[in-house]
């Protein structure tokens, strides 16, 4: 398939835990452990998970922040792990990311115009020296941001308006596949949806594609065609948006769905909600087999012996991917119009 | 566990179940830059076993509010210039400092959304819980580390008894917002204050806190005034909403209408501007521009720069706080319009 613009293959990223004073290493964080997906040319690929999951990490290998442990990472079809410094140079043009924190993701010494401006410095060869100005006030435009602001710093602006710097930047070089990680989340209700509509208006008009990396899972919905569920460094479930959101497979997908309260008062009482008791192990010491099992309620033996694979399983309607020995579909969002 | 309801002490009796009447109230903060007007003139009141959401964004005061009633404003640089907060219908801000001590805690009590910074890192939680017992209810040791036992039983922290020795650190967001919790529910109080209870946890997580959040005040009858800037969590559990915009009540109502048919621009903006997961494909019409800097609050309706409605009059006069149908209050010049649609 052609249209495949980027792919994970098998990802791994494991952290080494150090002590003593030796500083010998007596474990790993398994942050990442096998994920493979792919991203279509234009498409949002939506990843949700709670905190620790490993979700922020898989972003950063992709743009090859970090060094996967195991594992590759595929743009075009070429393997960015094979790729030379000079290659992966270009290559990067082409992935770029944008941060949630619009307060540290910016550096307060540098005008907007220096900050959007500086992946030309790098990539000299993209406009010519004489051109660049005029190419960030175009950005700042774009992002609807006031040109004119091209000499002011960042802490003169509001957290929606930092957020629009940081895509103003992202999108500089014409990149092919930009990584949004909780682009949002900081930003108060009113603002978040001026971000959300900003992304999606972008992606109209200069056909990106997004890996939309969040907590929120109204906010992922909304902004996404796909969408990948992971909980504890794997992904348990993947598919198309309405697939995951009304026919989900996987346990885990429904308890995170039928917890998200959702903004009317007559559902009250009337929602289906899944409970789950504990909380997330630690990814240093995952559960064997299915790493759900400790939380489960449909968990049998077969789960903590035997890992469950990620593939399509039937959802009722059609099918998709998911990662369950028990897969099988339950309602927990009913659609409202 | 005893499940005596949350009455007031002998020295407070709520008159017709009215435990809290906040009245025109005001807060500033003295900077270097000039005055803050953070609560510009706040009126509400709760019951017992009634659950009141104020509900804002960041900057809108809903914090600065709690923290009035709670008397835990640092003044300076806070100055509350008028006002009355009233519970049982005595005043908190001209009582005695002694008698409002006495009163806080026992009688009011506030958990914060952050739960490792608001519990002291170097005690034990168990010993932490019994304080409440030892610095108010004269318990001896053993006694007080009894009830904090059976506190952190209520609020399930599983192996309490194995954990009441443990530090903050040890446990994770959940379990540590658990604990705050049986601080807060120590000793009974009638008025529980949530700020932002939740913001900091998973979703799975948060619905947890809040089921138990929902038990504890259905058993004692408690009045919980929950502080949030969530409009899914305010639908899942308030009897009543009370919206605020820089500093003010721009809209006060039951839950149920509210949703349905917001009376002022700005609850119809938040409510338009939130992608809900039970629909797809639905636009999401944000409100344009930012919230006002409270040292430079807008002349007439402090919302009117960023208003589809605003005519004249909005950049002119102020609008009060009025009843546009019954038991809806609004502050707009043109509610019946907002309402109509």
């Amino acid at each position: 398939m052609s249209d495949i613009i980027l792919e994970g293959k098998d990802l791994k990223k494991y952290y080494p835990i150090k002590t003593g004073v030796l500083r010998r290493t007596t474990g790993h964080v398994k942050a990442v452990d096998g994920v493979s997906f792919e991203l279509r040319k234009g498409e949002t690929l939506g990843i949700v998970g709670e905190s620790g999951c490993g979700k922020s990490t898989l972003g950063r290998l992709l743009m090859r922040l970090e060094e996967p442990t195991d594992g590759h990472v595929f743009f075009g079809g070429e393997d960015m792990a094979k790729a030379s410094t000079s290659q992966m140079r270009k290559l990067r043009r082409d992935i770029q990311i944008v941060f949630q924190d619009p307060y540290t993701s910016l550096n307060p010494r540098m005008t907007v115009g220096d900050i959007v401006g500086e992946p030309f410095e790098i990539h000299s060869d993209v406009i010519p020296k004489g051109g660049r100005r005029k190419r960030v006030q175009e950005l700042l435009d774009l992002v609807g941001l006031n040109p004119e602001h091209i000499n002011r710093y960042p802490h003169q602006f509001s957290g929606g308006q930092r957020q629009r710097i940081g895509i103003a930047r992202g999108i500089a070089l014409n990149p092919k596949v930009l990584i949004c990680d909780e682009p949002v989340s900081a930003l108060d209700v009113s603002v978040q949806a001026q971000v959300v509509n900003l992304l999606e208006k972008l992606q109209n008009e200069l056909g990106l594609a997004y890996v939309f990396i969040a907590h929120d899972l109204s906010v992922v919905r909304h902004i996404s065609d796909r969408v990948g569920v992971m909980y504890l460094g794997k992904l348990v479930e993947l598919g198309e948006e309405d697939q995951v959101y009304e026919h989900p497979t996987h346990p885990y997908t429904q308890a995170l769905l039928s917890a998200v309260p959702v903004p009317d008062p007559t559902l009250r009482g009337k929602r289906d909600q899944i409970v789950l008791v504990g909380d997330v192990p630690s990814p240093a010491n995952p559960p064997s087999g299915c790493r759900f099992h400790t939380r489960c309620w449909r968990a049998q033996d077969v789960c903590k012996a035997e890992e469950p694979i990620l593939q399509d399983r039937p959802d009722g309607v059609t099918q998709h991917r998911s990662a369950c020995h028990f897969a099988e579909p339950r309602t927990v969002v009913e659609r409202s119009e | 566990m005893n499940h005596e309801q949350a009455t007031p002490t002998a020295a407070y009796q709520p008159v017709n179940g009215r435990l809290l009447e906040v009245e025109d109230l005001h807060v500033e903060f003295h900077t270097r830059d000039g005055v803050a007007r953070a609560i510009n003139g706040v009126s509400f009141t709760l019951d017992a076993g009634e659950t009141l959401a104020i509900l804002g964004e960041s900057g809108s005061g809903k914090s600065v509010t709690a923290q009035a009633i709670m008397g835990i404003l640092d003044m300076p640089p806070a100055k509350i210039p008028a006002g009355a907060i009233r519970y049982c219908g005595q005043d908190l801000l001209t009582m005695p400092e002694e008698q409002r001590r006495k009163t806080r805690g026992p009688e009011i009590s506030m958990i914060f959304q952050d739960a490792l910074s608001s519990l002291n890192p170097v005690f034990p939680v168990g010993w932490q819980i019994a304080e409440m017992f030892r610095m108010h209810r004269g318990m001896n040791k053993s006694d007080a580390k009894e009830q904090a036992l059976r506190l952190m039983q209520r609020v399930q922290i599983p192996a309490a008894k194995e954990r009441i020795n443990s530090y903050p650190h040890q446990f994770s967001g959940g379990m540590r917002q658990r604990i705050m919790i049986a601080m807060a529910i120590a000793l009974d109080p009638a008025v529980l204050i949530a700020d932002e209870p939740t913001t900091a946890l998973d979703v799975t997580v948060q619905a947890q806190i809040m089921n138990l959040l929902h038990d504890l005040q259905e058993e004692r009858q408690m009045g919980l005034i929950l502080i949030t800037h969530d409009l899914g969590v305010v639908a899942d559990v308030a009897d009543r909403i009370a919206v605020m915009y820089a500093g003010r009540l721009v809209e006060k109502a039951d839950i149920l209408p509210i949703y349905a048919h917001p009376a002022h621009p700005y609850t119809k903006g938040l409510l338009d501007s939130i992608p809900r997961l039970d629909q797809k494909g639905q636009t999401l019409r944000a409100i344009a521009g930012l919230p006002p800097n409270l040292l430079r609050i807008p002349e007439g309706c402090a919302f009117n720069p960023r208003c589809y409605l605003a005519q004249d009059v909005c950049h002119r006069d102020l609008p009060s706080l009025r009843e546009v149908a019954p038991g809806r209050w609004s502050a707009c010049h043109f509610a019946e319009e907002v309402l109509d649609v």
